[in-house]
């Protein structure tokens, strides 16, 4: 049998082409992105991105009832925005099987927050398996499937940053086709008025009840026999960090986290000296055991706060006094060092819209994506960034509070579509007057360039229906919706200060470039050492490609500035705000005609 | 090679292609019999942020993150990412650095001060058994390329391991675009002959 080194991502893309999804749908996400991207590599499965989460879920939802086997994925906070489709779901169950993958992110790699949403399982009354390598991430999804049509529920499976990003050994199978199932029209099921949800709220406790006893035999749930002074449960990458730092200990592995194998756990307890759960975040499984009466360490032990790594956990151990202290601890003293957070990249046209607010002093309201780093020296131009699309509610909150700044909204075209509309649509109902100025780089950029409704890309690299911003804003009855370029920094500014001014609702489409998909089409810029006096303004844009040379200027015996030709892009955001002419552009790239 | 046991670390900044190098090393782990694992973050690390790659290959590896202080070899990129990461060293560790210095915007626009030479050598040299300082970007940009680099450095990497060349070029020729793959062939064999002597 062939084997591949493959991520949890590519695995579970894997795991729903061989089970035989046929149809599958996600809004990207860290820690979930390359699931989709993945199973757009198969012709067979029909895959796309949504503009957010919930329509995703929606659509998937909509493809099991209607008999094909389906995949709908997304990162933590997704399942936020896509829970009302999780609970409805739940009472309606399924027809053909569906899966959904939510990709969790303790330690917030690249998150708002570190939910926990093991706990969505529980809450929507949806079995929910966790995996903890890529091949059980492949086979889960298979079995994620046959659950869901045995039982009629949709299966979560729920990923971390380390199943999903960390890479191991698969065996690769072939792909189960499987027939379409019929759709037979059955609204007590499928219609979910109150007088029919009450009737299905019972058989999904039964579905739940007999749910727990497949999870008792079910061979996901395993116990690795060793020592018995000590007995662990874990599951998912905790799992890995447990069996490395307890090699001897025995093990109880739930793979199906919800719901909860309860006699397997007695069992298990009844014949080890001390009982320990090593999982990540909430303490979920360690509530649930000692609920049941069980005396067990979890917590108290382990962090409930960031990601677990093996040292964290050998260190909560050995703190505790569960483990003896080995050799591992020596810590070379490297004293302070600088810190590296990511920064926009060089020549990124958000940069050129967060230096005109910082310089205009208002206060900004942002959203998700790359822009989210406006908020970092030098520009600190952010001032709120909660959730995706909730710049321009809360901009409008504080309007109606009476904020005695200006403040504008600031939100990414792939936001703006996500759920920027209907908070729009409440602007221009309530005649709110609040700046939203969209910063259009045509691609969702944070999470690796996917297309969106606005690039008018599709995930299977179709050129399908480009959706106009500005068009969008004026149907929507937005009646000061200017177009602009971001790099041309005075226009801007005026144009805030013009969009203010009106009172109303305003919409400004600041298109600016994503240096990933084009190019500013001309060479470096150069720094002329003579004009230079070392001011550090082109400092403050905060410019990677932008350092302090060696040479100081006579006068202030400050460093002159020195643009890094590998990295600089060309943008010319520095040449504008230098003071003194000291900086030249780089000759212009002829574009070649296609 | 199948008793081979070795934890790897792969250190540099985003965009410098620290998760494909660390890619070959897991797999030419796993083309000798082992089983291999890697762990990677993505995402907003990657726009210029420091970025980790751990490898583990065994003949069985349960985690996927090396576990501080156990780290045999650390592929540095950048000056200072060796020093952020160098507690991950097992004591007597080899350390294959890439003498690239990239300060960080903060010691551009801020107070802050990118650490020296002297003090980065002294420091590694407190911990590791063995530290190859090699001038990576410029052997790879004196074969036409800067950006065969991490070539160099898995070159350097791959004698170390006192190892057969071969699995190493196999993947390393099946990972790189077709137009590159003659620029990083040099830049690994320049690496694995003794390319850290041009260092200084």
């Amino acid at each position: 049998m062939d084997k591949a080194l493959m991520s949890g991502n590519e695995a579970l893309a894997r795991g729903a082409w061989e089970a035989g999804v046929e149809v599958a749908t996600a809004y990207p996400g860290t820690p979930s992105t390359e699931i989709l991207q993945n199973v757009a590599l198969y012709d067979d499965i029909y895959s796309e991105w949504a503009a957010n989460e919930k329509v995703a879920l929606d659509t998937a939802i909509g493809s099991a009832y209607a008999g094909r086997r389906t995949m709908a994925v997304m990162k933590h906070v997704g399942l936020n925005v896509a829970s009302e489709a999780l609970f409805y779901a739940s009472y309606t169950g399924v027809n053909a099987g569906l899966v959904i993958i939510t990709a969790d992110d303790p330690g917030m790699h690249s998150s708002q927050n570190e939910q926990d949403n093991r706990n969505y399982a529980r809450f929507a009354k949806a079995p929910m398996l966790e995996p903890s390598d890529s091949q059980e991430a492949k086979e889960f999804v298979a079995l994620a499937l046959a659950l869901s049509e045995e039982h009629d529920t949709p299966v979560l499976i729920r990923t971390t940053t380390r199943t999903s990003h960390a890479k191991s050994v698969i065996t690769l199978e072939d792909r189960e086709t499987k027939e379409k199932r019929p759709y037979i029209k059955n609204p007590p099921k499928f219609v979910m008025i109150p007088a029919y949800a009450r009737r299905r709220h019972p058989v999904i406790e039964e579905r739940t009840a007999k749910l727990r006893q497949w999870a008792e035999t079910c061979a996901i749930n395993t116990i690795e026999w060793g020592d018995k002074k000590i007995g662990i449960i874990s599951a998912g990458a905790a799992f890995q960090y447990a069996r490395e730092i307890f090699p001897n200990a025995s093990i109880l592995k739930l793979g199906m986290a919800w719901p909860m194998p309860e006699q397997k756990i007695r069992d298990f307890a009844a014949q080890v000296d001390r009982l320990l759960i090593i999982e990540e975040l909430e303490p979920f499984i360690e509530e649930h055991v000692r609920q049941m009466g069980i005396a067990v360490e979890g917590k108290s032990i382990f962090p409930a706060i960031g990601e677990l790594t093996p040292e964290r956990v050998r260190a909560a151990a050995v703190e505790a006094g569960v483990l003896a202290k080995n050799g591992n601890g020596h810590t070379p003293d490297v004293g302070a060092l600088p810190i590296r957070p990511p920064v926009l990249c060089a020549g990124c046209g958000h940069r050129d819209v967060f230096w005109t607010l910082r310089r205009l002093k208002v206060t900004v309201n942002s959203d998700i994506g790359c822009y989210a780093l406006g908020v970092l020296p030098p520009l600190e131009s952010s001032d709120t960034i909660g959730a995706m699309g909730a710049s321009i509610g809360v901009a409008m909150g504080m309007r109606h509070a009476g904020l005695e700044k200006e403040n504008v909204a600031v939100i990414g075209d792939s936001t703006f579509f996500h759920s920027g509309l209907s908070a729009l649509a409440t602007a221009v109902y309530n005649n709110t007057p609040i700046v939203v100025i969209v910063v259009d780089n045509r691609t969702t950029g944070m999470t690796g360039h996917q297309g969106n409704p606005g690039s008018g890309e599709t995930l299977r690299g179709e050129h399908g229906h480009r959706i106009d911003i500005a068009a969008v804003a004026r149907a929507l009855g937005v009646k000061h919706v200017y177009e602009l370029e971001a790099r041309e920094l005075k226009e801007m500014q005026n144009t805030i200060k013009e969009a203010q001014k009106s009172g109303e609702p305003a919409v400004i489409v600041a298109r600016t470039i994503c240096v990933f998909e084009t190019s500013h089409n001309r060479e470096p810029y150069i720094v002329h050492n003579d004009d230079c006096n070392g001011c550090t303004l082109c400092f403050r844009i905060g410019c990677p490609a932008i350092f302090k040379s060696d040479e100081l200027d006579e006068k202030t015996q400050r460093p002159k500035a020195w643009i890094d030709p590998v990295q600089c892009v060309g943008c010319g955001l520095c040449y504008d705000v230098c003071a003194r002419q000291a900086i030249e552009p780089g000759k212009e790239i002829p574009v070649m005609a296609a | 090679m199948t008793n081979k046991k070795a934890n790897f670390l792969l250190a540099g900044v985003g965009g410098q292609g620290t998760l494909l190098a660390s890619d070959i090393v897991a797999e030419v782990g796993l083309r000798q019999g082992l089983e291999a694992k890697k762990s990677e973050v993505h995402c907003m690390s990657q726009r210029g942020g420091a970025v980790t790659s751990h490898v583990r290959w065994g003949e069985k590896v349960a985690s996927p993150l090396c576990e501080k202080g156990t780290v045999d070899f650390f592929v540095a990129q950048e000056m200072l990412e060796a020093m952020r990461w160098l507690e991950y060293l097992r004591p007597g560790g080899t350390v294959i650095l890439s003498q690239q210095e990239l300060p960080p915007t903060g010691t551009v626009f801020g107070s802050a001060v990118y650490p020296d030479k002297e003090r980065i050598f002294t420091t590694i040299g407190q911990i590791a058994g063995k530290l190859l300082a090699l001038d990576a970007v410029g052997v790879a940009e004196s074969l036409g390329n800067r950006r065969t680099a991490n070539s160099v450095l898995l070159g350097a990497l791959s004698a170390e391991l006192a190892e057969d060349e071969q699995p190493w070029l196999e993947v390393i020729m099946e990972k790189v675009p077709a137009r590159h793959k003659e620029v990083n062939r040099k830049a690994f064999l320049a690496g694995r002959e003794g390319a850290w002597e041009l260092g200084d």
